[in-house]
């Protein structure tokens, strides 16, 4: 604005932030989140465009380097070669494909029923309120791995059992923190001033209820990502995961814990990439609770 | 407080109850059945075989047959393992897992404790950056990458500690950090919070103004009340230890209880996985039960009614 602007006495336009606005401007100003943020995004982008990236296909073997044989910037091999002499990098690269997609979909599968189950408790209280979140009680005192361990003994290897596997059983805290936000948010006087105004239910619901839940939400999905990537890489760690050809994170490091000796940079290597992905949504997660938690508004 | 606790036990029968069931109906809808292999039995010997196991009775008797077994504390024959009971398995595990996971969360609470409290007292100067920042780390990587990190560099390259096998107290060394660093981790960073809310409380003020020590009034007063958090996370942090007591074990070779769980399940030894889970599930409840007691003595706040 320039100083003309204020002589001739043009009130500067005070323009409201929005909560979404408030909470990105707090975000960026969290340096190690928005490292992160960027750390994971090159991670995520390298993963998913790696066949476009004029790598060599992650099944190409090269007869002439030995199996487990160490990184040669020469011929490009970042992390050298696995047991079939192809190049681990690039396997590293497709099997951040699948753990991410793991990540991802499981995450959102905890949404969905975590939000429904806990906004339905949270709407109707009393009686059915109490029941389904005695279900959820219980239901968190199961050590929940050995259930999803079991799933894949029973019904077999499936990457997408894997998948449903993993989401049905992360959605009690979402459901919790549903339930208590809507609890909270009905009881407030904006929504009773909203309904004595005579706004329909659905506009309450999806103008002021969801919005305001969104926070807390986004950033307990923030940080269900890396938990559910950590259980996928540790159900493919034990052998009981991702099956071949395919491969996640997980399947490549316990192929390179087994070769550590011979090969020390491929443990190194696999464990170091899943280890910086989980620790940046993780920080992401945290910059995310700091930007977004309403207690601290 | 005898009512409280009955009632507590009378709300861990149900969880308990759908453990069990769930893991019994779960197995039971397995394809193949446990005796599904490439050759193929002759039909008498099959039959012979179901009949042996119980598995040609209606299937709610053999539920109710697995629940009686359970009370006696028999968990079935294996299946694989053609000589040995589940249970007998499960109770051969159970005290070398017990000894490792128990010395995991000792010290991981201490340590923990420690560490939190050292942080939340030196707040914002370079020890808390520094142990905030480690703890990170600690809950962002998993043990099993840190166990095969551990044993390169300390087992293989500098050939300090045995990389596996149990007995000599040597072997307890690396699974036992591998398995309560996350722990430590996750303790430091709630006994952090805790701590600093504490000590800007009202009653530690007053403590402070009519001339309370330092010392004293964080041993007497602060701690008390911070780690009222810790011991309502000891619920999970017990779950948290078993899970990774899986994988441990399976690396350092040590024979426990989870790795029997992980060859009974890469063997497809249903019931040594359905008693597994039906042990390990008994547990956690059983250790939520005893956090929630205690949290009830150190609280002042809580009353059994």
């Amino acid at each position: 604005m320039s100083v003309a602007d204020i002589t001739l006495g043009t009130a500067p336009e005070v323009k409201g932030r929005s909560l979404w606005a408030d909470a990105r401007h707090r975000f960026l100003r969290n340096k190690a989140a928005v490292t992160s943020l960027v750390i994971f995004c090159i991670i995520a982008l390298a993963c998913f465009l790696a066949p476009h990236l004029g790598l060599r296909a992650p099944d190409d073997i090269n007869w002439e380097l030995e199996s487990w044989g160490p990184p040669n910037l020469e011929l490009g091999y970042l992390l050298g070669t696995d047991a079939n002499n192809r190049d681990l990098f690039v396997r590293l690269l497709y099997g951040g494909q699948v753990s991410l997609l793991v990540g991802f979909t499981a995450t959102l599968v905890s949404l969905v029923i975590g939000v429904i189950w806990g906004a339905t408790a949270g709407f109707i209280g009393g009686r059915v309120d109490g029941f389904m979140m005695r279900i959820v009680d219980i239901l968190y005192s199961i050590p929940f791995i050995f259930f999803v361990i079991m799933l894949t003994v029973v019904f077999g290897r499936h990457i997408t059992l894997i998948y449903i596997a993993i989401g049905a059983v992360s959605w009690l805290d979402m459901a919790r923190i549903v339930r208590g936000q809507t609890i909270s948010i009905r009881r407030r006087e904006y929504i009773e001033a909203a309904e004595a105004s005579g706004v329909s239910k659905w506009r309450i619901i999806t103008r002021h209820v969801i919005p305001n839940c969104m926070g807390p939400v986004v950033v307990y999905v923030t940080l269900t990502v890396p938990n559910v990537i950590l259980i996928e890489s540790f159900i493919s760690f034990l052998g009981m995961g991702v099956q071949e050809p395919d491969s996640s994170w997980g399947t490549l490091i316990s192929e390179a814990a087994v070769v550590m000796e011979i090969a020390p940079w491929a443990i190194i290597g696999t464990g170091s990439m899943l280890a910086i992905t989980l620790l940046s949504l993780n920080f992401i997660g945290d910059g995310m609770r700091d930007a977004l938690d309403p207690r601290d508004r | 407080m005898l009512h409280y606790v009955m009632r507590r036990l009378g709300g861990a029968v149900p969880t308990l109850f759908i453990i069990i069931a769930g893991a019994f109906f779960m197995m039971r809808l397995a394809p193949g059945g446990p005796f599904a292999r490439e050759r193929r039995v002759p039909p008498e010997v099959e039959a012979n075989l179901m009949k042996a196991y119980h598995l040609d009775e209606p299937l709610w008797q053999q539920f109710l047959r697995y629940l009686n077994g359970l009370l006696h504390g028999d968990f079935g024959p294996s299946f694989k393992y053609k000589d040995f009971a589940v249970a007998d398995l499960i109770f051969g595990g159970f005290p070398v897992s017990l000894q490792l996971g128990g010395i995991a969360i000792a010290l991981a609470l201490v340590i923990g404790v420690t560490l939190g409290i050292w942080a939340a007292l030196r707040q914002n100067s370079w020890i808390d950056y520094a142990s905030m920042s480690v703890s990170m780390v600690g809950i962002a990587v998993p043990n099993f990458v840190v166990a095969p990190i551990l044993t390169l560099v300390i087992g293989l390259q500098l050939q300090l500690l045995p990389v596996g096998g149990w007995g000599r107290p040597s072997h307890y060394v690396l699974p036992v950090i591998a398995l309560c660093l996350p722990q430590i981790a996750a303790i430091a960073r709630l006994t952090r919070a805790s701590m600093i809310e504490v000590l800007s409380s009202n009653y530690v003020r007053t403590a402070r103004a009519k001339g309370l020590p330092a010392r004293l009034t964080i041993s007497r007063h602060a701690i008390r009340a911070a780690i009222l958090p810790v011991v309502s996370y000891l619920g999970p942090a017990i779950a948290g230890i078993i899970t990774g007591s899986v994988v441990v074990e399976q690396i350092f070779s040590i024979p426990g209880i989870g790795r029997y769980f992980v060859q009974g399940s890469l063997n497809r030894d249903y019931t040594l996985v359905m008693g597994v889970t039906v042990f390990y599930g008994a547990l956690v409840i059983l250790c939520n039960l005893i956090a929630d007691l205690l949290y009830g003595v150190l609280d002042p706040k809580v009353r059994y009614d």
